[in-house]
């Protein structure tokens, strides 16, 4: 009895590996998608095994089934592996044109609330563009705002879109933006805004800002308005650290700065929702010409898994898996076509993997 | 056109007669048509400009706040060096003030005249929500539907991108910046956006007629009617109508994320383009950053009766107010477009080329550009090179 306790405990002290505290592997909901997806999915699954991550890969399928009721809902077993884990990773989904039900991310969006979209842009080095040193977190609003989808016919000719401001969701969005510059050691957060033209909706947006922000007086906080904040971002990306900001100026904003790093293949993406639940995932397009034919890059998937795995505290794991990323793309030997080289995505994979067991 | 082309003949012909008795509601009248023709781009037609004194034109100046007075006082100093024949009225907008007086005085001034050149009216988002914008106000008052902003690359300022040449148009007075808000709940705030299809019609139609009188191959809408369907949508939809009866000129769409994706690393497949009001803002910012800043791009709203003139970005520029480093640049290339529009071509044509001549060769350059030179400075430059009528001494 005693000996087995004994040797219960003896082995949890030698499972602590870098000063980690994991003792059990942690459950990952994993949705591979369409297209280039299953491909990319099994190099990150093959990258993080290389790496030896305590994470166990549920592997599901999402696509929209009629529930009772008739309302469109993703299968009851992923939802339940989702509440379960509570961590997904997903790969690009196809959005059927004349389908019938609405888009794959915004069914995911509305099932678990997926009210933050964040976006970590760091310029890459080995892929150059013209913009070096960028280093910067795009947090945005993802429920309401101008997507809300509420627009009306007024008379022909005439259409209204309602775009709409709530002050939780604001507060909430603010919340979890100083949250994450607090966890993750950044010094300012900037609101982004259009309150002289928007006065009541952005200044609601503003005025929730300037609250949240009384509770953290470590973080700087900063106003700027959208068009001086686009302006600025061409010219000089380094001066921006946080951002945070409605639906509509974060989606244009967060695909301006992916623009500066190099494009969607090669930018993370994370979305937070209530109940502690967080989806991580990859936002380029399915690439169905590609498809099926080992040239996809996994480039972006494999560092919205790194953003996973430190959301999840594992920050050595993601480290160690960036590091080997980002010096494979250094080195310039093996790259995929998209990056400017012709190596095959298999061939990336395995020289990333090699670069991880090298390190151990 | 022919009820035009008569009322303004009958205007030249009363107007020597009855002098300053009609006089007023003719010269308005006459301003008026004259401005519209002028817009409605006759080639072949030697319109005179809508002179009124002695062949001087009379043009409004809304000097703004932040830089916007010293600017203009530049662009005067600049206009009288060189004998332009335009005489300014000069209207102050108080910013500060709760009331819409000075602003409700600066747009009948821009009706009697026809022509404005303003500086950036700050708008405190601070106030209340019934205290509108008051650019907003002037642009919506006087339908200054088209934004039109060019922006190209200056060989004298170093940037990430070279050779941009993108012209922007941009609906100007509806869409999201229509200000009707309402709290219908408190905790709940609702802002419309309005897109019509007369005002969608009317600005694809001006862009396409100006892509043909400039020779341009290409128009592209901006929009996002993936998810504003109806919105949007309509305005795609008025696009490609319009669309439809130019065949020469070769048109897509682009979703506003992606373009501005495109914008910062493949910026020179644009050529023309056109979009509602916010995206407009959006581009219009990314576009004047990629050549250089907010200081080098001059911009027009245009309208069927009325022009104003302005910088580009429209930046009140308060941080760096009075302590002569704003580059005159883009307030100077926006006078030289009003001169355009005036028919005063020699004069802008040699304006301009100074201002360019500043800035390509001489490498005088205020700070927002990398330089070191100030306001003054470089605006001595320009009239020194005016005087010598273009021929630059190697001492400068």
């Amino acid at each position: 009895m005693v000996n087995s306790a004994y040797m219960k405990s003896i082995s949890q002290i030698i499972y602590i590996e870098n000063g980690l505290y994991k003792q059990c592997m942690q459950t990952v909901t994993l949705i591979p998608g369409d297209g280039i997806g299953p491909e990319i999915s099994s190099a990150v699954m093959k990258i993080f095994e290389a790496a030896k991550a305590p994470i166990r890969w549920e592997e599901r399928n999402v696509t929209a089934i009629k529930g009772p009721g008739g309302r469109w809902m993703i299968p009851p077993d992923a939802k339940e592996s989702m509440d379960r884990s509570k961590i997904g990773l997903k790969g690009p989904l196809k959005t059927p044109i004349a389908a019938g039900h609405p888009s794959m991310n915004l069914l995911l969006r509305k099932t678990f609330d997926l009210y933050a979209n964040v976006r970590p842009c760091v310029s890459i080095e080995g892929y150059k563009t013209p913009y070096t040193d960028v280093n910067l977190v795009t947090i945005r609003e993802n429920t309401e705002g101008e997507y809300s989808g509420i627009e009306h016919v007024i008379v022909d000719g005439v259409v209204q879109s309602i775009k709409l401001i709530t002050e939780d969701a604001s507060r909430r969005i603010a919340e979890y933006a100083f949250e994450y510059a607090r966890n993750n050691q950044r010094t300012s957060v900037t609101a982004v805004h259009k309150a002289n033209i928007m006065r009541m909706s952005d200044g609601l947006f503003l005025r929730k800002c300037r609250e949240v922000a009384e509770n953290y007086k470590d973080i700087k906080f900063t106003e700027m308005y959208l068009d001086t904040v686009c302006l600025n971002m061409v010219q000089d990306p380094t001066q921006f650290d946080v951002l945070v900001m409605p639906n509509l100026y974060g989606d244009i904003l967060s695909d301006l700065c992916a623009g500066l790093i190099g494009g969607l293949g090669v930018t993370p993406s994370g979305n937070i929702g209530a109940n502690g639940v967080a989806i991580f995932e990859s936002v380029h397009g399915t690439a169905p010409d590609i498809a099926g034919l080992d040239m996809a890059n996994p480039t972006a998937l494999l560092l919205s898994a790194v953003m996973m795995l430190r959301h999840m505290g594992l920050h050595d794991y993601g480290n160690k898996i960036q590091t080997a990323c980002f010096d494979t793309i250094r080195d310039k030997k093996v790259l995929t076509k998209d990056l400017g080289g012709n190596s095959k995505c298999s061939e990336f994979t395995a020289e990333i993997c090699r670069r991880i067991q090298d390190m151990a | 056109m022919a009820a035009h082309s008569a009322v303004l003949s009958m205007s030249k012909i009363i107007n020597p007669f009855w002098g300053g008795r009609l006089g007023n509601t003719v010269k308005v009248f006459g301003t008026t048509l004259t401005s519209h023709r002028n817009k409605t781009l006759l080639t072949g037609e030697n319109i005179p400009p809508p002179a009124k004194y002695g062949g001087r034109h009379t043009v409004t100046l809304i000097p703004g706040d932040g830089i916007g007075p010293e600017l203009l006082n530049h662009v005067r100093e600049v206009f009288r060096f060189s004998c332009v024949p335009v005489d300014f009225e000069v209207v102050n907008v108080n910013s500060a003030l709760e009331t819409d007086d000075d602003m409700n005085n600066a747009i009948t001034a821009i009706r009697r005249n026809g022509i404005a050149l303003k500086g950036n009216i700050e708008t405190k988002h601070t106030m209340a929500p019934s205290v509108k914008s008051r650019n907003n106000l002037l642009r919506t008052s006087l339908d200054l539907y088209a934004n039109v902003m060019h922006c190209q690359s200056l060989p004298g300022v170093q940037t990430r991108h070279k050779n941009i040449d993108i012209m922007i148009i941009r609906e100007n007075t509806e869409g999201e910046y229509s200000s009707l808000e309402h709290e219908s709940v408190s905790g709940v705030v609702e802002s419309l956006k309005i897109i019509t299809r007369n005002n969608s019609l009317r600005i694809a139609d001006y862009a396409f007629k100006l892509a043909r009188e400039k020779g341009r191959r290409r128009v592209t809408a901006v929009h996002k009617a993936n998810i504003m369907k109806l919105g949007d949508g309509l305005f795609l939809q008025c696009c490609r109508e319009v669309a439809s009866g130019y065949p020469d000129i070769t048109f897509d769409s682009m979703i506003v994320d992606n373009t501005t994706m495109q914008l910062v690393s493949k910026p020179h497949q644009f050529d023309v383009m056109v979009m509602p009001n916010l995206y407009g803002n959006v581009v219009s910012n990314v576009c004047a950053g990629l050549v250089g800043g907010p200081g080098l791009v001059p911009g027009a709203n245009y309208g069927n009766a009325y022009a104003v003139f302005e910088t580009a970005t429209r930046n009140t520029g308060k941080s760096i107010a009075g302590k002569n480093i704003a580059n005159p640049t883009a307030m100077l290339l926006a006078s030289c477009m009003m001169l355009d529009h005036l028919k005063l071509y020699d004069h802008a044509t040699m304006i301009r080329h100074a201002v360019l001549k500043t800035m390509n060769e001489t490498r005088l350059h205020t700070a927002d550009i990398g330089g070191q030179g100030t306001t003054s400075e470089v605006v001595q430059t320009i009239m020194r090179i005016i005087q010598s009528g273009g021929q630059l001494t190697t001492e400068l």
